[in-house]
């Protein structure tokens, strides 16, 4: 693991939001290290933060209303944190780009989806305008749409395809780190199908390391090697893919295993996780998840838990665990 | 077999559009039993929501009929019409468009009981409200608060609250839970679950996610551009699926478990145009078996075995 380069590095990141003499802690001491090739799955409610941490990455978050803190911001070497706003241009959309949730949304409607993927390569590459507009047709036919139709505008397209011209635009410039954010869930489920497979098989061909933004946990297991799990501005687990789901140790990720419909298992009631996630503003002083856990004792109201090892790939933030024989359901089904 | 309280035959709904006639459900037919549930699944724009709304007569038929406890609602008009409503509801897809933003929670579920004249005088009708509020899981000091105030979860116990109102026997469910996370996906199915086990409700369930659909539902349809293509017993459909869009439909679920490695039909080539569609069957242009007898006339819906409804003309080849 150790060999392979450190893409994205980010240490104890905390965004707060300073909204009418209120605070609103949305990020808390995370921390994600993200190498050359690998997915990582970052999954949890709507809420949790997970959007917030990715734009912190590229260092879109508007200062004021927010405030973000961290020990490091790295991508590829460049300290995102203090870059001046020219340097950031040249790093944002090179060496890590973004797909917004939305494909509907964040095309111009008022230009042809060829310009908008040459404009992206114009900024960053030394190329003509000819040159950059046979590359960004070349980027339109590897994402599977015809050439022809490079001078047609966004409402012309279906959403699958929009979508599709949005990865075009993100992988123009093949840049090392790749945010997706919920890229699928505006689709169907034949079309994120396509869109799932293309994306592996573009990781595959340019080594593009990605974050894969989704509250879809079979999303995660199809495509990722790693997995965040966050609750309330925290990673509260994280580890391989396979330790998470076959040696989950939260109670909240076993929440959401169970809140999951299961298309292999039709009898039984879902086990949905009762109550929800706390107020931004009001977060409590222990774990943010004791209120719905139903493993929580009165300790876990008062103490904030520290993230604990399980093995080398595997962390977790439970204080249950500092007691030798605590396990959760889950775990005894599977062990 | 139970008694038959909703029978759909030839149901048609054609919208006109300058490009010519948009045909959004074209000849469906099904029946639902008496306190089951029938799931329809199929992508975005495949008429599903159209259908649902269709048999409510929230959208006029363009021809077919539906049958409701044996007789024929898709004439009604007036005050027939009107009767309908009360026993017929629907639960809309988003709870944050289709609640008013200016009606306070009580206001929004005694609207439907205070237009169809259930209940008089306002004391009956406040503790009609917190009852239903209770059967929905809806704390009572909500009350007084508006739509913007309560999250997405509540808000759709709002809309499933208000559709309780006239103690309907038949509930239209469009895509109840998709705009909601997983968690809070799981109470309402759960509650929904409750509901027509303690009420004996009929549903027929929208979704595009087959998941949901198989947990919730005793028969499933599928359609595809306007069309049924098959519709059987829920298991049966998941353990056997004979059409082959149902079956690209199945293996593009993405499963939550690391060990299942199933092989993934990516179904390519463009969609039909629901707009003056030919003879031809619909998915042909992304079907794997398709050939020179499918440009033909369209498949009818034949039953293959009992209750397992297919419309396909190579059932036999794309199961070898």
């Amino acid at each position: 693991m150790e060999t392979k380069n450190t893409v994205l590095d980010i240490e104890n990141l905390s965004v707060e939001f300073h909204v009418d003499g209120e605070i609103a802690k949305s990020v808390t001491d995370v921390t994600i290290k993200l190498h050359e090739g690998t997915t990582l799955g970052l999954v949890g409610e709507t809420g949790a933060g997970k959007t917030t941490t990715a734009l912190a990455a590229l260092n879109l978050i508007q200062c004021p209303p927010g405030v973000i803190k961290a020990d490091k911001i790295e991508v590829c070497g460049n300290d995102m944190l203090h870059a001046k706003q020219h340097e950031l241009e040249k790093i944002r959309g090179k060496d890590i780009s973004m797909i917004f949730q939305d494909p509907m949304t964040s095309l111009n409607p008022v230009f042809d989806v060829g310009t908008q993927i040459q404009e992206s390569i114009l900024l960053h590459e030394k190329l003509s305008r000819e040159e950059a507009w046979e590359k960004a047709m070349q980027m339109l036919e590897l994402v599977g749409i015809p050439r022809e139709r490079g001078h047609e505008y966004p409402h012309q397209f279906s959403g699958g395809m929009k979508q599709r011209v949005v990865i075009a635009i993100s992988l123009a410039c093949t840049p090392k780190v790749l945010i997706a954010d919920e890229p699928t869930t505006a689709l169907d489920v034949t079309i994120q199908a396509q869109v799932l497979e293309m994306m592996k098989e573009l990781r595959d061909k340019y080594g593009t390391a990605m974050i894969m933004i989704t509250h879809d946990l079979g999303i995660v297991a199809e495509s990722c090697d790693y997995v965040a799990v966050m609750y309330a501005g925290r990673i509260i687990e994280y580890g391989t893919l396979d330790e998470i789901f076959n040696n989950t140790r939260h109670p909240y990720t076993e929440g959401l295993f169970n809140s999951l419909p299961n298309i292999h298992n039709r009898v039984g009631k879902l086990k949905p996780i009762p109550g929800m996630m706390p107020d931004p503003r009001s977060i409590p002083e222990g774990c943010a998840f004791a209120d719905r856990c139903p493993y929580a004792t009165d300790e876990c109201r008062r103490t904030l838990p520290e993230t604990l090892k399980v093995n080398d790939d595997h962390v977790v933030a439970c204080l249950r665990y500092n007691e030798p024989d605590f396990m959760i359901e889950r775990s005894r089904k599977n062990g | 077999m139970g008694e038959v309280l909703l029978e759909v035959k030839n149901l048609q709904k054609y919208f006109s559009t300058p490009r010519g006639m948009l045909h959004a459900v074209d000849n469906v037919s099904f029946t639902i039993e008496k306190g089951k549930t029938l799931g329809v699944v199929g992508e975005s724009g495949c008429g599903k929501t159209t259908c649902g709304r269709t048999i409510l007569r929230l959208t006029e038929p363009t021809g077919g009929q539906v049958l409701f406890e044996g007789k024929d609602v898709s004439k009604y008009k007036g005050r027939e019409l009107a009767h309908l409503r009360r026993d017929m509801q629907i639960i809309f897809q988003d709870p944050f468009s289709s609640l008013d933003p200016r009606m306070s929670v009580s206001q929004i579920i005694a609207e439907p009981i205070k237009y169809n004249k259930l209940l008089h005088g306002k004391e009956a009708i406040d503790a009609r409200v917190l009852e239903l509020m209770d059967t929905v899981g809806l704390s009572r000091r909500m009350v007084n608060s508006y739509p913007h105030e309560l999250d997405g979860g509540r808000r759709q116990r709002v809309g499933i609250a208000r559709a309780l109102a006239l103690n309907p026997k038949f509930i239209v469910c469009d895509e109840p839970v998709s705009a909601l996370d997983v968690s809070i996906q799981a109470q309402i199915l759960n509650l929904l679950d409750e509901l027509q086990d303690s009420l004996g409700l009929t549903y027929m369930f929208i979704t595009h996610d087959l998941a949901v659909v198989n947990h919730f539902a005793d028969d499933i349809a599928v359609m595809y551009l306007g069309q049924l293509v098959e519709k059987a017993p829920a298991e049966e459909l998941f353990d056997n699926p004979l059409h082959p869009y149902t079956k690209a439909l199945l293996s593009a679920i993405p499963v939550p478990d690391t060990h299942a490695k199933n092989k993934r039909i990516v179904l390519k080539g463009e969609i039909t145009s629901p707009i003056n569609p030919g003879e031809e069957c619909r998915f042909a242009k992304r079907c794997l078996y398709a050939d020179d007898c499918c440009k033909g006339k369209g498949p009818e819906l034949v039953e293959v075995k009992p209750g397992h409804f297919v419309a396909c003309h190579h059932c036999g080849i794309a199961n070898q």
